[in-house]
Formats: structure tokens, C-alpha cells, sequence
């Protein structure tokens, strides 16, 4: 749109696209419809904003979670009132559960057609408010670059997630004031990052004297950016480190120090440092009961540092005998010197005895998998190599299920914002859109998307969007032709009583051609010898989106496990093994 | 958690006075599964601040998690809880009694013992207004069931701190507390 200064006047329409410029933003992954189409005639001029037309508005809520999540920048999405906005539903819900910053901005009917059932009305932030941060109804056009302002302000600071504004169509229409920037009016927002440096010492002591601790690391530490603080942290004090599914990349895998992931099919070792450990020094995690099991059983003998951004989330789940609320980074930063201090002045702990029993658990009970007896294609085997093939430097999106699981737990993440996924809410269908973000955002990157057969039959009209926009993503489909997690559960809770958990897919829809019609390159796989190869032709494609149907059986599951409502003591290293500690005490 | 043990908490709540805040603090009650009892709304002596006094039983989980959750909501600025020895509680009943001409001496001496008043008559009825504790309305209604209770309508709990101190403070702009 053309410049003018600060202070004329434009139309809310004008006003939202300047908005949106001059806060930063450099895409929007959105779907015009009759009350948001103000916006999108000045949105036709913008040279700033970059505005990708998805194919579901639900795409377009995931794809703005992949920008930010790979980015670290605020995530953008549009789209008009009623059906439109409450197909963002699901997104918004997922990005406040994972706490991933977006925007989504929702045109809504006239002002004076409010509350009358008009046409595709629906109350967006009413229907939102139990899953936005916070949500605004745009009221004034003059409100719209300080309610824009607020807007990602709040989705970007503190405890990220998103917010939604929503506004009327008589407002994109009306002519105000655009006066840039704004002044924000928030004065019941502020988020404590600076942590209490009498609880810091406190923490700093415990961490110097305890004989069983464990740096317990959640997405926190990923929203902070402290993926190197927590290094020289762990480093400095040689404690173990657990990274949940949400903080996969914070630590590098190959660290030897990292024990691997906590919770419901976490490693071994992870779970059982937990359960013995004296010491939880709990960093932006959340104590969620994928992690914790059953709760009253959960590391009983643990005293608990707890720090986080959210002052609720500590001492919601787990009582905690150390809170620090603040910035994750800023705690680790402080907690640094405050540790070496202690060492300095002789207080420090022997850890060898408690590495000697976390080695041994590490050794007698490694991730591993099973080749299927009957000559299919192991799903993990798929995962590993693709790990292995395609490397550290590129970002993981998949969706949810066991192909999940089994990619948190074959690929090694040895940076952070490489591995993408839907941890609280579990979205089936994140894996596509949130690829195509991620690509978005990071260009350079090359991006895989890896998806169950069931969650890419919920969203792979994305890829038409790759494949038109010009976002070379790859897919790996794990096409077991189930639900296979839903059915690994029936396997072993419901004696293996298979109901609607067959897609029958294995050919129908036929993925390749499925890939092909969208304008993608199709290709297929369904032996252990071509994975290799298959894997590499589809690194070859730089010019279009790949999706790889690899046909894998459907018998694999996802090994160990806590089996639901259960403790953690419960682990199955696989199935019916149960491991055995040997001595508890160091 | 061997014994399961219910309080009661009243919290004063100041939140911005803008459209939507009411539907936002009861929707956090809900979904969070804590027990309101009473809740009541109303302008205060600055235009853009509005009170809420909310009643709030909780079981099993420290009063804590619902003025933590309650201070991320953007729109709340200020939580205290009012110790009811340390506080003045009020409520508001007007309750319509069945009273002829045979029995309105002895609701209106009723109503008299108890500092209430009555604001309207019929023929066959009065209706008394009475404020003050929830215990002494409470004991006011037993008293009263006995002629006949038509009608009874009851307000929120609104409370207000003891001595010259104001939660308010002199600036509109409040910052949140607490956590």
C-alpha cells in the first residue's frame, strides 16, 4: 500500500494492513470470505505482507503454529466470520495448549447485525475464550493499531499463545486515525520474567547438594530461547537432563548427558530418573500427566525446583519446595553463577554413583524396535534412517499418533526448533500445515512433514497450497492403513478388538496419485531394502513438494510404555517386560 | 489429600471495566472446576475499574490456583481477599410474605427485630427488604416461612475491607498483585 504519514486518516481496512506491517509481520496464512473482504483489498497492494491463501482456514491456524514454532516470531492467520472463523477453532486451541505465539485476526458481521443470527455470525471470541490468551472485538476503527499492537504484544511475551481479534465489517469499513506507534493499554498484563534472586540461591543450593537430580526440561526452555544456557547449566553441574516431547531439540540428543524423553513412551532411564531422582529441577515444564503418570506416584522421593514464566502452573499439579517464576533463560542465567559460587566454596555433591545406575538403565534398556516377523516394513525403521539420511540441520513437523512418538524417538534433535509436533492438545492433521509454515518461515531449511495415513487424510489439501505457493515441503507418510495408535490401545486394552481403527487405505485413496493430482511428486515404498533410496530421490526434488507413501505393517507398536492412569513405576520396556532396577540406592 | 476439606474465600476483584469481563472471569470459574457462590458486579469510584466480590468454596486445592489463574486474565487488575473478621460483608434480600390482616402484626415485628424494613403492601402481602451477613438473612428467612414466603430474591455478597485503607488507591491505573 502506498506510504502516508503517521496520523491520516484510512479505512480499518488500511489501518489493520498498516497494523500488521509496522508490528512486523511478513505473512499471513489466510482465507477471504464476505466480512473479512475489506482487509483483503488493501491486503492485494501490500509489498510488506506476504499472504498465502490456504485451503482450510484450520490450515491456515497450523501453518501460522509451524512459522512460529520454527521462527520464534509471531504467527499470523486470517479469515472471515461464522464458519470461517470457527474452523481456526482447533488451531487456536492447539497453539494454547503448546503455548505457540499466533495472531489470528477474524472478520465478523456489522456491528448493528451482532446477536442476530445474520448471515455466518458466530460469537468467535466467546467460542474462544476458554482457548485464546486473551481475544478482542475491535469496537472503534481508531482502536485497530493499538488492538493489533496489544495483540502481539501479549501473544509474544510472557507465557506465549494465541490471541484472536475480531472485526466487524462496518469497521474495516469505517474511516479513522492511524497513528503508529501505538500507546498499549494493558494494565493488568505483567508478566513477571525476572526471577527472585533469594529463590535462585535457594535453587543453586539444593541443586549443589542434591545425590539424585535431574535438569527435568519442558517447552519453556524453547519459548525463552535458553537452549545454550541450559547447556553451560548442565555442563557446569553434569546433571542429568530430560527433555519432554514439547522441549525435543532444546539439549542434543548426542549429549551424553541426555537420557532422553520423560513420560507415557519416554526412555527408561528418562522415566526411572525421575521416579528415583532426589532432585527435580523442573525448567518451563508443566508436570502433564503425559509426564507425570499417575500423579500421587510421580518421583516420590523428589524435592522439586520449579521454575517457570507461569506463575499458575507451579504448585498446580506438583507442589514445589523451590518456585522461581521468571524468563527461562534469565532463571538458568542466574542460576550459573549462582551454582558456581557454591562449587567455589566446596559444596558439591558426587554424582557417580547416580550415573553409575542411570548408565546401567541407559545400557540394559536402550530405544529399540522389533523387525516384523511377517516381512513388512517396520515403521521405526522408516523414521530412523530418514533421521539418519536427512540429518540435524532440518525441521521435523509430524502429526499424532504412534508415527509421532516413534519420531521423537528415532530422530536425533541436536538443535532447537527442528522438531515440530502437537504435545497438549494431540491435534490429528498438524503435520502438513505445520510443515508448510515452517518452510515459510525458514526457506532454507528443508522441512519434513512426518504424518500418520490418518492425520494426513485430515489436512493434505495443504499441499496444494505448497505446491501452488512455491513451498517445497516433503511428507512421509508411515501408511500402516490404521489409526495405529488408537489401535495399538485396542491391541492392548481392548483384546485386540480392531473397532474403526481400519482405514483400509493402503490403497485407497492412492497416496501417490493423490500426491500427483495436487501437484506434488508421489512416491512409494515398501521395503526395507528401498528406504534408503527412496529417502534420498526425495531429497533430489528441491522444486515441488514430495510426499513419500512408505507402506509399512500395522502390527508395530510404540514401545515403552506407561500405560494410562497408571504410575510410572509401571513402565513396559516392551511388551509385558517389565524392567528391573536393581539396588535403589547410591 | 487424605481429608477433603471445603473453605470459603471471599475475594474482592478489580477488573477493567469493559464488555466481556464478567463472561470471562464465570467461564474461568467454570472450566476450571472452582465452586462460585456468590458473585456480584458493580462500578466503583473510578469509571474505567469495575469490582467483582465472588464466593468461592474450594476443596482439595489451595485458594492459590484461582488467584493465579484469575490474575492472567488481561482484563483483571487487582485480587484480595477479605478475611471476614477483617472486612464489612453485606447481602441484600427482598422477600414478598403472605400477610393478612390477621398476621401483619407479627411480620412487621418481625421485620422490626431484625432492622429490616418493609417496602411494599398488599392486601394479602408485604415485601421486606433486609441487609447484612448471610447468617442474619438466613435466620431472617426461617423466621419469616412460618406466614408464607411468595417470593424471594437475594443479591451477591458485596464486601468491603475495614478502616481508612482503599484497595482502589487514588490511581485508576492499577497494577495487578498478587501471584
Amino acid at each position: 500500500m502506498s506510504e502516508s504519514p503517521s496520523g491520516t486518516s484510512l479505512t480499518g481496512a488500511e489501518s489493520l494492513v498498516r497494523s500488521l506491517e509496522s508490528v512486523g509481520a511478513e505473512v499471513v496464512f489466510g482465507i477471504p470470505g464476505g466480512a473479512i473482504l475489506p482487509a483483503y483489498d488493501p491486503l492485494f497492494d501490500s509489498v510488506k505482507l506476504r499472504h498465502i491463501l490456504v485451503r482450510h482456514e484450520q490450515g491456515g491456524g497450523h501453518a501460522a503454529e509451524g512459522y512460529a514454532q520454527a521462527t520464534g516470531k509471531v504467527g499470523v492467520c486470517m479469515a472471515t466470520s461464522g464458519p470461517g472463523a470457527t474452523n481456526l477453532v482447533t488451531p487456536i486451541a492447539d497453539a494454547y495448549m503448546d503455548s505457540v505465539p499466533i495472531v489470528a485476526i477474524t472478520g465478523q458481521v456489522p456491528s448493528a447485525s451482532i446477536g442476530t443470527d445474520a448471515f455466518q455470525e458466530a460469537d468467535i471470541v466467546g467460542i474462544t475464550m476458554p482457548i485464546t490468551k486473551h481475544n478482542f472485538l475491535v469496537q472503534h476503527v481508531d482502536d485497530i493499531p493499538r488492538t493489533i499492537a496489544e495483540a502481539f504484544h501479549l501473544a509474544a511475551t510472557g507465557r506465549p499463545g494465541p490471541v484472536l481479534v475480531d472485526i466487524p465489517k462496518d469497521i474495516l469499513q469505517a474511516r479513522g486515525d492511524f497513528a503508529w506507534p501505538p500507546t498499549l493499554d494493558l494494565p493488568g498484563y505483567h508478566p513477571t520474567t525476572r526471577p527472585h534472586a533469594k529463590q535462585v540461591r535457594e535453587a543453586a543450593r539444593m541443586i549443589t547438594t542434591a545425590k539424585r537430580p535431574v535438569l527435568y526440561v519442558g517447552g519453556g526452555v524453547l519459548k525463552a530461547r535458553a537452549a545454550a544456557e541450559l547447556r553451560v547449566l548442565a555442563e557446569l553441574t553434569g546433571i542429568p537432563v530430560v527433555t519432554t516431547l514439547m522441549a525435543r531439540g532444546a539439549f542434543p540428543d548426542s549429549h551424553p548427558q541426555h537420557l532422553g524423553m520423560p513420560g507415557m513412551h519416554g526412555s527408561v532411564a528418562a522415566v526411572t530418573a525421575l521416579q528415583k531422582s532426589d532432585l527435580l529441577i523442573c525448567l518451563g515444564a508443566r508436570f502433564d500427566d503425559r509426564v507425570t503418570g499417575k500423579l500421587s506416584s510421580f518421583a516420590p522421593g523428589a524435592a522439586v525446583i520449579h521454575a517457570d514464566i507461569d506463575p499458575a502452573e507451579i504448585g498446580k499439579n506438583r507442589t514445589a519446595d523451590v518456585p522461581i517464576v521468571g524468563d527461562c533463560r534469565e532463571t538458568i542465567a542466574d542460576l550459573i553463577p549462582a551454582v558456581q559460587e557454591l562449587y567455589a566454596a566446596g559444596s558439591r555433591a558426587d554424582l557417580t554413583g547416580w550415573w553409575r545406575q542411570l548408565d546401567g538403565w541407559r545400557e540394559t534398556y536402550p530405544l529399540g524396535f522389533d523387525e516384523p516377523t511377517d516381512g513388512s516394513l517396520a515403521p521405526q525403521h522408516v523414521i530412523k534412517r530418514l533421521g539418519e539420511i536427512v540429518g540435524p540441520d532440518a525441521i521435523y513437523a509430524s502429526g499424532v499418533g504412534q508415527h509421532q512418538m516413534w519420531a521423537s524417538q528415532f530422530i536425533s534433535y541436536e538443535n532447537p526448533y527442528t522438531w515440530l509436533n502437537s504435545g497438549g492438545a494431540g491435534t490429528m492433521g498438524y503435520a502438513v500445515p505445520a510443515a508448510m509454515g515452517a518452510k515459510v518461515g525458514r526457506p532454507d531449511a528443508t522441512v519434513w512433514a512426518i504424518d500418520g495415513d490418518g492425520c494426513f487424510q485430515m489436512t493434505n489439501q495443504e499441499l496444494v497450497t505448497c505446491a501452488i505457493e512455491g513451498i517445497p515441503i516433503k511428507v512421509a507418510i508411515i501408511n500402516n492403513g490404521n489409526l495405529g495408535m488408537v489401535r495399538q490401545w485396542q491391541t492392548l486394552f481392548y483384546d485386540g478388538r480392531y473397532s474403526n481403527t481400519n482405514l483400509q487405505s493402503k490403497r485407497i485413496p492412492d497416496f501417490v496419485k493423490l500426491a500427483d493430482a495436487m501437484g506434488c511428486v508421489g512416491l512409494r515404498c515398501d521395503s526395507k531394502e528401498d528406504v534408503d533410496a527412496t529417502i534420498e530421490k526425495a531429497m533430489a526434488v528441491t522444486d515441488a513438494p514430495v510426499v513419500v507413501d512408505f507402506v509399512v505393517g500395522q502390527d508395530a507398536m510404540v514401545w515403552p510404555m506407561v500405560p494410562a492412569g497408571t504410575s510410572n513405576d509401571e513402565i513396559l520396556a516392551a511388551r509385558d517386560t517389565r524392567p528391573v532396577w536393581g539396588e535403589d540406592d547410591v | 489429600m487424605a481429608d477433603t476439606r471445603t473453605t470459603r474465600h471471599t475475594l474482592s476483584v478489580l477488573v477493567e471495566n469493559k464488555p466481556g469481563v464478567l463472561a470471562r472471569v464465570s467461564a474461568l470459574f467454570s472450566r476450571r472446576g472452582f465452586n462460585i457462590e456468590s458473585l456480584a458486579v458493580g462500578p466503583t469510584e473510578h469509571a474505567t475499574v469495575s469490582r467483582m466480590t465472588i464466593v468461592v468454596t474450594v476443596e482439595d486445592l489451595p485458594l492459590e490456583q484461582v488467584t493465579k489463574q484469575l490474575n492472567k486474565l488481561v482484563n483483571v487488575l487487582k485480587i484480595v481477599e477479605l478475611e471476614p473478621a477483617a472486612s464489612v460483608q453485606r447481602e441484600l434480600l427482598l422477600v414478598k410474605v403472605k400477610a393478612d390482616l390477621t398476621t401483619r402484626s407479627h411480620v412487621l415485628e418481625t421485620v422490626q427485630l431484625f432492622r429490616a424494613k418493609v417496602v411494599d403492601v398488599a392486601s394479602d402481602a408485604v415485601t421486606v427488604e433486609a441487609t447484612g451477613t448471610k447468617d442474619k438473612l438466613d435466620a431472617l428467612v426461617r423466621v419469616l416461612e412460618p406466614f408464607g414466603i411468595r417470593e424471594l430474591v437475594q443479591s451477591g455478597m458485596v464486601a468491603v475491607g475495614r478502616g481508612s485503607r482503599s484497595m482502589t488507591g487514588s490511581e485508576p491505573r492499577l497494577r495487578a498483585v498478587g501471584s
